[in-house]
């Protein structure tokens, strides 16, 4: 990949008179020795296993350890028997987001982007924005490549790992990336996507990954919603020119550093924060 | 990094280190049996014995045993599978303090008598590592097809080895050796770009010095 940061990216594009995600395709295409359509229609079959993640959710499944299972269709009939305070649009995005999330707690498919534990946010955005506002099912991929060349960069110069970087690397890095979709497919230029992408990364950074009996459900599932609904946010502030203070590669370097300096009991070892609540050791004693 | 290990990959649920990687560090093992389990004793340790039952790591194990990849949808199901198989399949714990904290050691028992102990370590994503092949080093990452070669410690059976390769024109990504002391027992790791024809592993297996081959496929076996 001959870019290491999202200026470079961005660069490219510019010199190559290209859109961003086109050099994300071209350069992936390099990489793996093929054409760049093949690299499209791989990336259809990612959004496609999004979409089957969606439709064969099971409101009735429960995931091996109780904790979790159902929240997405309480969701659900909460946004069909009341007028939301979310409005019906972010609604269905949150209630997306908890659905792949229970069902990767409940030993279903799903597609990880970029981890596992953060595998609600892009599918919930990206669906709702096609079902929602009529995108045609080739630019919404166009926009799974915006995110992630957004979560390449991440990865190169932080973590997409929660074991090295806190959940800011993993909720936050996704967060970030369905942000920088989001720019994309509202019409964005390039400098919005980026800042798009910054402002989402922000709002996270710092969030420790302190998962209940080490499990990736308590706080993980919820924190898709607000991963979700946070990259909407935040590409509404960019497409309306609000601009992040501290541009995108330093605000990627200083997750990487919080990253650094943050405690081994906050970094998915479920033995700090929440996971050292008396309720999380009651619960990973009834487990043991 | 690769555009789909940040979208992607396809996987069932819900971890990619105690899930996704343990189903490879299974089928890893299954492919290194090359011939049908009928029993296997999984000795989880570190994360994996404690947070594995959560993560459902022993199904995955076992998925990965019956030859399953990660985005199999019958992972969940894969114990009940595994006993309508015949195959007697038991847990317990391990203390592997010197690998990786998500580890398990397996030891397997095939259709024609073979006994094959395996230490998998799951390292990070879904990327896994083979730590140890009936107690002597290997470490490999499975992303290659590999040859396990244990020999006598004497001299001549890297060339002997190597020279068959050489004949096939397989060319060799990467090489280890390790060995228990001088003289003693001794395990040569060749991670290749090429599989490795079937007759010639079988004409390693009678080579003198050679005590047994052990060989990875990249290609799925058509039954396990």
């Amino acid at each position: 990949m001959n870019y290491k940061t999202l200026q470079e990216l961005v660069s490219l594009a510019q010199s190559e008179e290209k859109e961003f995600w086109e050099i994300v395709v071209k350069e992936e295409a390099i990489s793996q020795n093929t054409q760049s359509e093949l690299v499209f229609e791989q990336m259809r079959k990612m959004y496609q296993a999004m979409k089957r993640s969606v439709d064969q959710y099971d409101p009735n499944l429960k995931s091996p350890s109780g904790m979790s299972g159902g929240d997405g269709e309480r969701m659900r009939r909460y946004r069909m028997n009341n007028e939301p305070i979310a409005g019906d649009f972010l609604s269905k995005i949150m209630e997306t987001a908890i659905m792949v999330a229970e069902s990767n707690a409940c030993m279903k498919k799903i597609v990880a982007a970029p981890t596992a534990g953060s595998c609600g946010v892009l599918p919930a955005v990206l669906l709702v924005f096609e079902a929602e506002k009529g995108f045609r099912e080739d630019r919404i991929i166009e926009a799974l490549f915006v995110a992630a060349g957004i979560g390449q960069i991440i990865a190169l110069n932080a973590s997409i790992s929660g074991a090295v970087g806190g959940c800011q690397a993993e909720i936050g890095s996704a967060s970030a990336m369905s942000a920088g979709s989001v720019a994309y497919l509202e019409g964005g230029d390039m400098e919005d996507i980026l800042h798009a992408a910054t402002l989402a990364l922000k709002n996270l950074l710092g969030l420790a990954c302190d998962p209940v009996a080490g499990l990736v459900e308590v706080p993980c599932i919820k924190r898709n919603v607000s991963g979700a609904i946070n990259a909407v946010v935040s590409a509404q502030m960019a497409l309306a020119g609000i601009r992040s203070v501290i541009p995108p590669d330093e605000v990627i370097g200083a997750m990487a550093a919080i990253g650094r300096e943050m405690p081994v009991c906050l970094k998915e070892t479920g033995t700090g924060g929440l996971a050292a609540t008396k309720t999380a050791k009651i619960i990973a004693g009834s487990l043991a | 990094m690769n555009v789909f290990d940040i979208i992607g990959p396809i996987m069932v649920g819900p971890s990619s280190s105690h899930t996704a990687g343990a189903v490879k560090i299974g089928k890893a093992a299954a492919k290194l049996m090359g011939e049908r389990i009928i029993r296997a004793q999984l000795l989880l340790s570190g994360s994996f014995y404690a947070t594995g039952k959560g993560h459902g790591t022993p199904k995955a194990l076992v998925a990965g045993l019956l030859g399953m990849d990660p985005d199999d949808d019958r992972i969940p199901e894969s114990l009940v599978i595994a006993e309508k198989e015949g195959i007697k399949i038991q847990f317990g714990q391990a203390d592997l303090q010197e690998m990786h904290s998500n580890s398990v050691l397996m030891i397997l028992e095939g259709a024609h008598g073979r006994i094959l102990e395996v230490i998998g370590e799951s390292i990070g994503g879904s990327r896994i590592n083979i730590a140890r092949i009936d107690g002597l080093e290997a470490n490999f990452s499975g992303d290659y097809p590999t040859l396990v070669v244990h020999n006598s410690d004497r001299p001549g059976h890297i060339a002997k080895v190597t020279g068959m390769l050489s004949v096939q024109g397989i060319n060799i990504a990467a090489m280890r050796l390790y060995r228990q002391g001088r003289g003693q027992n001794a395990v040569m790791i060749l991670e290749c770009d090429q599989e490795i024809p079937k007759d010639s592993i079988e004409q390693l297996e009678k080579m003198e010095g050679i005590e047994k081959v052990t060989y990875y496929t990249l290609e799925d076996a058509d039954e396990l």
